[in-house]
């Protein structure tokens, strides 16, 4: 395991290591600094986009997923949670057009469809984790005598928190990802970039996006999973 | 003290109306353990969880030190009572330190004293504070984890404790020694427990009272020995056993029984003393001691009568000596392995102790009363 991970580290780094000498030989990597400023505008649009629609998302899915776990939610959560599954099957794609015919063109559809694309791996994760906590562990905590929100605070949540922050890390791969087509309803981002340079066949244009956003991908995860690593009681995380 | 008066539980199910606990009446004195024992199903768990209202009985009245407890807090309640349950349930997300503290914290005591607390609890279950505090329960072993929870259910000093099927999941030979850890503990805090059982044996050596449950009702509440001698109808006495007999033998000692009476002589003592203290006794086996008062060997008064030279010329070595702290039980073992009617016993620093008998032995299994085992 430990070995197998050294390897591929070491192949991708060969292979960055390929592409970088391949990207200058080219004389492509002077093609894509001509569209510096470009990039780090439209970069700044898409990092708002990302962090807002993702925080919103956080902020609303999980209490969502709180909420639909309560005891009192017994019977209707499990239809509810339909509901979002059902939600998912749209493809983002037909989700932010969608989103464009309810609020028009700009960064509010933009924001509203990477928004909606993000929540249900929160809610679901949100869910699924806290309902996953051991029942004995509940019942001890209720013996006890803590109250419901002592339970959730200091015993469920906690439990579940591994298996939130694996929904949060999916949902911002999801948003990253998706946040190119911004650009097609007017939201600005790097998609603009990466559809323009489509159009003209422009590699450079084209690439001025396109690494970029893989980057922020990269670098996105790579901070959400340091976050789990490390904002998850030790007690309870498998990675530690 | 627990008093339990016309407790009763039924449950609506889609079969019908299911009875979990009808019209049970009970009370535990205040530092004694009662033990609630039956098959599967029979109501005993449910009768241990409507007293810290896990369960919500469907009428009658749980009493504890004579307030009842439909009139408290149901919270407050809860943090006043100590519970351990199977699976331990220790938070894995925290601590042993964070797990112990947790009643002492919501009770409002300051973080300082709560930590010495759980520092004091875990030393008093053997365990070294400095290695397991900081711990989490997933580096615990299974018997580990169930010493902390039984010493998390003691943090806030709780008078009353329920215990779920507490020693239940961990193996036979960690069960025996935290049975006996706890026990000890008892002697001294003397806590009224409610402990829930479906183990005759762990029953017999845990309780002060036995109440045997069948379909939600009690069919005997009594004291272990009487139970066992005096089983209330054939549903009882199926239970307990068979061997129910032969399971009384743990509940006495070897002390209760022995005959400190016997005779005991030095190895240099002439044969005609030995044969007068057989005499005022009335046996017919004399013990012989060491200069320490520990015995040795043992010589017979046929061998001894008419004899010259000293008891020690006569004497016999001793196969086995016991305890006498020792239960009847290992004391019968050791006689059947030795194959011998009687052996000899000592005190705690080895000196002779007086002699059990198989005779003894029938005759406090044949006593109709288990009451006082003085022979």
């Amino acid at each position: 395991m430990q070995n197998m991970s050294g390897m591929s580290r070491m192949l991708s780094l060969v292979m960055v290591f390929a592409l970088g000498i391949w990207v200058t030989s080219s004389g492509l990597l002077s093609e894509i600094a001509v569209y510096e400023e470009d990039i780090l505008y439209l970069l700044k649009q898409h990092i708002i986009l990302v962090a807002a629609s993702g925080g919103a998302a956080i902020l609303v899915g999980v209490p969502i997923g709180i909420w639909l776990s309560r005891p009192i939610m017994e019977r209707s959560a499990e239809m509810i949670m339909q509901i979002f599954n059902v939600g998912t099957t749209i493809p983002t794609l037909a989700v932010i057009a969608l989103s464009m015919t309810l609020l028009g063109i700009g960064f509010a559809p933009a924001f509203f469809g990477l928004f909606v694309a993000s929540l249900l791996p929160i809610v679901r994760n949100t869910y699924t984790g806290l309902l996953a906590v051991p029942r004995h562990l509940k019942e001890a905590a209720i013996g006890m005598g803590m109250t419901p929100a002592q339970m959730l605070i200091r015993v469920e949540f906690p439990n579940a928190l591994y298996v939130v922050f694996s929904g949060i890390r999916t949902a911002l791969a999801v948003n990253v990802g998706t946040t190119p087509l911004a650009f097609l309803i007017g939201g600005g981002g790097l998609g603009e970039l990466i559809f323009t340079g489509i159009d003209l066949m422009d590699t450079g244009m084209l690439l001025a996006g396109a690494v970029p956003t893989a980057l922020l991908a990269v670098f996105v995860d790579f901070v959400m999973g340091q976050a789990q690593l490390h904002l998850v009681p030790k007690g309870v995380n498998p990675l530690r | 003290m627990i008093q339990l008066e016309n407790l009763t539980k039924t449950f609506e199910t889609p079969r019908g109306v299911v009875v979990a606990a009808d019209k049970v009446n009970m009370t535990v004195p205040t530092g004694e353990i009662c033990v609630l024992l039956g098959p599967s199903g029979c109501g005993k768990t449910t009768a241990l969880k409507m007293i810290n209202r896990l369960i919500r009985p469907t009428s009658g009245r749980i009493l504890i030190n004579g307030e009842d407890t439909a009139d408290r807090n149901t919270i407050e309640l809860r943090r006043q009572i100590g519970y351990v349950i199977q699976q331990i349930g220790l938070f894995p997300n925290m601590t042993v330190e964070e797990n112990i503290c947790v009643v002492p914290r919501m009770l409002g005591w300051e973080a300082k004293p709560a930590k010495a607390r759980a520092a004091e609890l875990i030393d008093l279950v053997g365990l070294d504070p400095h290695h397991f505090l900081y711990r989490y329960p997933k580096e615990l072993s299974g018997g580990q984890q169930q010493r902390i929870g039984v010493i998390r259910a003691l943090a806030a000093d709780p008078p009353v404790m329920l215990m779920d099927e507490p020693f239940g999941a961990i193996d036979p030979i960690n069960r025996e020694i935290i049975q006996n850890e706890f026990l000890k503990m008892q002697a001294t805090l003397k806590k009224t427990i409610m402990f829930v059982s479906h183990d005759i044996d762990e029953a017999v050596k845990m309780g002060d009272k036995i109440a045997i449950f069948r379909g939600g009702r009690i069919e005997q509440y009594d004291t272990p020995d009487r139970i066992l001698s005096h089983p209330v109808n054939a549903f009882v006495a199926d239970f307990v056993g068979a061997d129910r007999t032969l399971k009384r033998l743990r509940l006495v000692t070897a002390e209760m029984i022995a005959d400190p009476g016997t005779p005991a002589v030095a190895r240099g003592a002439r044969p005609q003393e030995a044969l007068q203290a057989a005499k005022a006794h009335g046996g017919r086996t004399v013990i012989v001691i060491d200069a320490n008062h520990r015995p040795v060997a043992y010589a017979t008064v046929e061998e001894l009568s008419g004899a010259h030279g000293t008891v020690g010329d006569f004497a016999h070595p001793l196969p086995a000596t016991v305890p006498a702290r020792a239960d009847l039980r290992a004391v019968v073992s050791e006689m059947f392995a030795n194959d011998v009617m009687w052996l000899a016993c000592t005190d705690d620093q080895g000196r002779f102790a007086g002699v059990v008998t198989q005779p003894a032995v029938t005759a406090m299994l044949g006593q109709s009363s288990g009451q006082p085992l003085t022979n």
